[in-house]
């Protein structure tokens, strides 16, 4: 096959690509610049946006012997990632990034693009599987339990999943620092990358607050009784429990929590751990990885609504418009916006974005 | 199989260069040095001076070798600037070379220095009469007028003898590192205060260049050490890259004329081939008087890091515009001054014809053409609907 590596300047995708070589694809290894001014999302070599990063990629294509090209997908990160990062926080969701950079640009736009040059697809370093199944392919988590990165993919539908090639997924990371040792590539023991790749600092509340503004608002309990006040709804996160600042205590002395946050009013509500238990989920804008599940039948399978989060046990349905989750045994704050994914065992069912829970 | 279509970029270095670098790398000897190797080197390099001004129409103390074609724009630009500290005016054309205009933009930002823009007619020359206005009005305010002898993405010569006689006393410096070797440039005969060559365009080796200065004249110099060339570039001379830049010079200018009748003809024999295999490109590099080897061509609905690339999966080599630090393309400003929308400029490619290629790597490129522009197409409009 002819194959587009989307080469970010780490270890993991220097080795996927190495590896697709060495099935014998025809690779070509493209760096994304996500920002039109490159030091402007990120200074330091832990993301993906610097300067560094495009020569360690450049320099990790040379070694692998492919060609190498930067590919300008700042207006499309930009107006698909960021800005929906900042208005749905704006809007009292919390997103995930990723899973939308995934979505809208990895496998949308670079898919796209490569496909129009006459390329059959996309490969990543991200750690998870794609495997043949007499129902078609399907995709699975890696076997590295700490890297599996199927959560952010389960928002790729089946078409996309078709031009979409994981090599890593069978192997645990730290085999892959010693492959990429073993094949001379000397990003081997650069650091995994973290927090959001365009927050340069990692201070999320902080670059939100730049953006959306610091209007003081109140943080009230669930009678709607005032304790105290936040500068900015969308800092909070639901289930937060430190930094809250609130100097009148409980009745009963219990810490408090972020039940809600009401962006239209500018209000976060605060109560007891018990308040933020979540039994039922309804997901919208679903998207399935692999075969739809009957519409309207209930199936047994496990929910899982953060990136390294435990899968919660579950029965889940859904219905053409929706996913409807009720789980064996409550979770503790769930944010609307959140990526909701479904797994049978460890296949990947699909996704869909947390809208309501109870 | 690689068809080599970027010799703007860089051309390959020819065999009397090679050779006269070879033997050169053999020698002992600092140049700078009083003994008998040192001067056994000293003089390979004046006569290699004594050469290259005669080939150039300049006197040997004239040449001030530098190590690229950056670093003798870097000089004649904050070299003026710094010597004519009551002048803080600098003209340059919009379609300079980054290697003018970026040193331009450090000296306004940290030296407080003043960029006047001559812009771009559309034959891809320089607008005389603007130029003509800022001299008249603000003649005593400039440190220097610096217009590239011809353009690396057009192809156009620029009218470098009106502008000398516009400029009346004020230095006149050319980046001619497109045009040495190529065309016809005489540096006496131009009455220019300085001009920029460079040896590796023209089959001469990386990392030598020289910026060509009037006999006489004071230059503020950007590196300070042994005090070499004038004392206006210290730095331990390169002698056998000085040496082969020669030779390469006296090669590309005894061939000059069948090498640009060569070229000239491949060039049009390129642009017909175009037109008929992709009807609706447009070309942007314009007629004579001209570089023999310049293509720029705009195809529609496409993005030139889409034809690189697919190019060059062909075997290719082609360029377009320049990259930012990150290698991130962007649209030529080159293009952008000669009046092109961004996106067109954004669809633009430059192909540079030289002596190595031959009529048959033309219809291989031709062959393959068509199916490159409509690829290139289809992956712009998929991009652009996601």
């Amino acid at each position: 096959m002819k194959l587009i590596a989307a080469m970010s300047g780490g270890v993991d995708s220097a080795v996927a690509a190495a590896r697709a070589v060495e099935a014998g694809h025809e690779v070509i290894g493209v760096h994304l610049a996500l920002s039109s001014n490159p030091q402007k999302y990120r200074s330091g070599a832990r993301g993906c946006c610097t300067i560094e990063d495009s020569h360690d990629a450049r320099r990790a294509a040379d070694v692998i012997g492919i060609p190498f090209y930067i590919w300008d997908m700042a207006e499309e990160f930009h107006d698909g990632v960021v800005e929906n990062f900042l208005s749905e926080y704006s809007e009292g969701r919390t997103p995930n990034p990723c899973l939308r950079c995934n979505e809208k640009i990895k496998f949308a736009a670079v898919l796209d693009r490569a496909k129009g040059l006459g390329f059959d697809g996309v490969i990543t370093g991200h750690y998870a599987q794609m495997r043949e199944t007499e129902v078609g392919r399907m995709m699975f988590r890696a076997i590295d339990p700490t890297k599996d990165q199927s959560y952010v993919l389960a928002v790729l539908n089946t078409e996309q999943l078709a031009g979409a090639h994981f090599p890593l997924g069978d192997t645990i990371k730290d085999d892959i620092r010693i492959e990429a040792k073993r094949r001379g590539l000397y990003v081997a023991n650069k650091p995994d990358s973290h927090d959001i790749c365009f927050v340069p600092s990692g201070d999320n509340a902080g670059w939100l607050r730049d953006r959306l503004g610091s209007e003081v608002g109140s943080i009230v309990d669930e009678d709607g009784t005032k304790l105290g006040e936040h500068k900015g709804a969308y800092t909070y996160t639901i289930g937060q429990r430190r930094g809250l600042g609130i100097n009148v205590p409980s009745a009963g002395g219990e810490p408090r929590y972020v039940l809600k946050i009401e962006p239209k009013t500018n209000t976060v509500v605060v109560g007891s751990h018990e308040a933020l238990a979540v039994s039922k989920i309804v997901g919208d804008r679903p998207i399935w990885c692999g075969p739809k599940p009957t519409a309207n039948t209930e199936f047994r399978g496990f929910a899982q609504v953060r990136a390294h989060g435990s899968p919660l046990a579950c029965t889940y349905m859904q219905t053409e418009t929706e996913i409807k989750v009720v789980l064996d045994e409550p979770l503790f704050g769930l944010a609307a916006g959140q990526g909701l994914v479904i797994y049978d065992g460890d296949r990947v069912v699909g996704s869909a974005t947390v809208a309501s829970t109870e | 199989m690689t068809i080599y279509l970027d010799h703007a970029a860089t051309a390959p270095i020819n065999e009397a260069a090679i050779t006269a670098l070879n033997t050169q790398m053999r020698k002992l000897g600092n140049a700078s040095s009083i003994h008998n190797p040192g001067r056994s080197v000293r003089k390979d390099v004046e006569d290699a001076r004594h050469k290259l001004s005669e080939l150039i129409g300049a006197n040997p103390s004239e040449i001030i070798f530098t190590g690229s074609g950056t670093e003798a724009n870097n000089l004649a630009i904050k070299g003026f600037f710094w010597q004519h500290p009551d002048r803080n005016v600098i003209v340059t054309s919009a379609f300079e070379h980054h290697a003018i205009l970026d040193p331009v933009e450090w000296l306004v930002e940290h030296e407080g220095a003043e960029q006047v823009l001559i812009p771009i007619t559309k034959s891809g020359v320089i607008d005389l009469d603007f130029l003509a206005k800022v001299v008249a009005t603000r003649g005593k305010e400039i440190a220097v007028i610096s217009i590239m002898h011809s353009n690396n993405e057009l192809g156009s010569i620029q009218p470098i003898a009106e502008i000398v006689k516009i400029a009346g006393d004020i230095p006149v410096h050319t980046d001619a590192v497109q045009s040495f070797g190529k065309v016809e440039f005489n540096f006496s005969k131009l009455e220019v205060t300085a001009a920029t060559i460079s040896a590796h365009k023209i089959g001469g080796p990386l990392g030598v260049a020289a910026l060509v200065l009037k006999r006489g004249l004071d230059l503020t110099p950007v590196l300070h050490g042994g005090g070499q060339e004038r004392e206006i570039r210290s730095g331990t001379l390169n002698a056998p890259s000085i040496v082969a830049f020669t030779a390469a010079a006296e090669y590309a200018i005894a061939n000059m004329a069948s090498n640009f009748a060569k070229i000239r003809e491949l060039r049009d024999y390129f642009v017909v081939g175009l037109k008929n295999c992709v009807p609706d490109v447009s070309i942007n590099s314009v007629a004579d008087p001209a570089l023999p080897g310049i293509v720029n061509a705009t195809f529609p609905g496409t993005e030139s890091d889409a034809l690189l690339l697919l190019l060059d999966t062909e075997g290719i080599s082609a360029s377009a515009g320049s990259a930012c630090s990150a290698g991130v393309p962007r649209p030529s400003h080159v293009l952008v001054a000669l009046g092109l929308s961004e996106s067109d400029a954004d669809a633009s490619l430059r192909i540079s014809i030289g002596t190595t290629n031959t009529k048959s790597e033309i219809d291989q490129v031709l062959a393959v053409m068509p199916s490159v522009v409509e690829r290139a197409r289809n992956a712009f409009v998929v991009s652009e609907l996601s």
